[in-house]
């Protein structure tokens, strides 16, 4: 076959085309990579999905739409975790409606939480509810709310095997040395807390007795509510971000937190498919070294 | 509780997508009685206007009604359901509604004879009415409308109370005044632009306030 001069261009046309989107389309394909659950091995995709503000859209049946196509994209693109509490309002109801539109999809690893001093059973029995699963994976004491009470409870029912796993969260850096005594004193499995480049102090005491432990580390609030990608989004990319595999802020900050090698699962919260996506994406590529953390984390505080 | 870590952003649990799609779908829910609440709402101005003791009882029951289904429509149906304080708030609104009865059909209660706080408040009312609907640049289904939405409602009703001198008419203000306080710490953690909104409506009421007492006449000597 004769090719002709607008064959031939046409054909390199699409050709760059498609290799102008490919690291695009690759980075989207690739599954995310896993991490070990300490206390049991289980193999845990490194970035989950947290429903704080984002899933809390109350009956609007339009948004609950948009929620369950994020639920939708999250697990598509290999996401395992879905983490929410009886303190992010509609959210619980939201993450069930998305589930039953989704057929309750196999891969799905339930993070809840109990957050109440009073009958904790009772909430959590309504949590499961309005999840609609049989039982959770995970139940974590919310901030340390009435843990004296709350820890045993949760521990009886992974002893009675309706739970699979037991923690405890904190946020924004409150209660630390409580949060310490109680991974020295507890055979916890989870815990959850804030991390991000700028938010560092869990560094120094509190990643490394969790490795020491054995216990799984949720990062919260990866983005600083938003804070961070925020300030961000006007700024140029650095050359170094090709490095790692990025193609946003987003993946940067969140490989910034991957790398760390006491993190199994962050929980990045997005109201947009595309960027479930961009989120799953960043546990994929390459992570920073440790030279490069600290760059990244210093070019973050200084914009 | 480490309360000095906290800032307002911690205690906001919702999107402002989430917050501005509520009045959508009210207005959508109860349409077209938001055409009735915004005619309502410059009935109230025009009997505020008129003085008398029919007229304000008029727009009392006018303003005790609205603030009464604001309370069940939208708080307790709406917005309780993205922000569990809020059913707390639905009694308070509740309560205003029949303090709003009580004291103006109760008390002595007149139309101020002029004076800045009368026009202060005659402003805000107006305001309220007409000019919030139209006032964010957002799409038109949004916009927050007296008798349907909160904000426009209680900044409405803090209007006609400045336009109004009477022996318990104090008792009124503390619920309008908290609410307004609240909404714009929840627009400004959302950060909205339209949190100067219910932060100017209190702002011109401690204004008119304080011109009020500045005017009434010293007492005669004794």
């Amino acid at each position: 076959m004769r090719t002709t001069r607008r064959a031939f261009l046409q054909t390199s046309v699409a050709a760059a085309a498609a290799s102008a989107f490919l690291p695009v389309a690759m980075a989207a394909a690739a599954r995310p990579a896993t991490r070990a659950i300490p206390s049991s091995g289980e193999a845990m995709p490194m970035v989950g999905l947290g429903s704080w503000i984002t899933f809390n859209v109350g009956d609007d049946p339009k948004l609950r739409d948009e929620c369950a196509a994020v639920m939708g994209a999250f697990f598509d693109s290999g996401g395992r975790m879905i983490d929410s509490s009886p303190m992010y309002g509609s959210a619980q109801p939201v993450i069930g409606y998305g589930l039953q539109k989704l057929g309750q999809p196999k891969a799905l690893f339930s993070a809840e939480k109990v957050w109440t001093s009073g009958d904790g059973a009772t909430q959590i029995e309504a949590t499961r509810a309005y999840w609609g699963v049989p039982r959770f994976d995970l139940l974590q004491v919310h901030n340390l709310v009435d843990w004296e009470v709350k820890l045993p409870l949760l521990f009886e029912m992974k002893a009675a095997g309706k739970l699979r796993y037991v923690g405890i969260t904190t946020s924004e850096g409150r209660r630390h040395d409580l949060f310490e005594a109680i991974m020295r004193d507890h055979p916890l499995d989870f815990v959850q807390l804030t991390y991000n480049a700028v938010d560092r102090e869990v560094e120094e005491r509190l990643l490394p007795l969790a490795t020491e432990r054995k216990i799984a580390v949720i990062v919260n609030r990866p983005f600083k509510q938003g804070a961070l990608t925020r300030r961000l989004a006007n700024a140029p990319l650095p050359d170094w971000a090709g490095e790692i595999g990025a193609m946003s802020w987003a993946q940067i900050l969140l490989k910034f937190i991957l790398a760390h090698p006491a993190v199994t699962v962050a929980i990045p919260a997005t109201s947009r498919v595309d960027h479930v996506r961009e989120n799953l994406a960043a546990a994929a590529g390459p992570l920073p070294d440790q030279a490069l953390r600290e760059r990244i984390s210093a070019t973050v505080r200084e914009i | 509780m480490e309360w000095w870590t906290y800032s307002a952003e911690d205690f906001l649990l919702f999107s402002p997508r989430s917050y501005w799609r509520m009045f959508e779908l009210q207005n959508e829910e109860f349409w077209p009685l938001p055409v009735v609440t915004l005619a309502l709402g410059g009935i109230v101005t025009f009997l505020a206007m008129r003085g008398g003791a029919n007229a304000i009882r008029g727009a009392a029951v006018i303003l005790a009604l609205v603030w009464a289904f604001v309370a069940t429509a939208f708080l307790w149906h709406r917005y309780a359901e993205i922000h569990w304080a809020i059913a707390y708030v639905v009694p308070v609104f509740v309560l205003e509604a029949l303090l709003l009865l009580m004291i103006l059909f109760r008390s002595e209660v007149t139309r101020r004879p002029g004076g800045i706080a009368a026009w202060i408040g005659a402003l805000l009312l107006a305001f309220a009415t007409v000019g919030v609907p139209l006032l964010h640049g957002r799409e038109r289904a949004s916009s927050e409308i007296f008798g349907i939405a909160p904000d426009p409602t209680v900044i409405a009703t803090l209007g006609f109370l400045l336009v109004l001198r009477g022996r318990w008419l104090w008792l009124l203000y503390p619920i309008p005044v908290l609410w307004c306080l609240q909404s714009a710490i929840t627009l400004h953690a959302m950060g909205e632009a339209q949190a100067w909104l219910p932060f100017a409506a209190v702002a011109a009421a401690a204004a008119a306030g304080i011109a009020a007492a500045i005017r009434r006449p010293a007492p005669p000597p004794a």
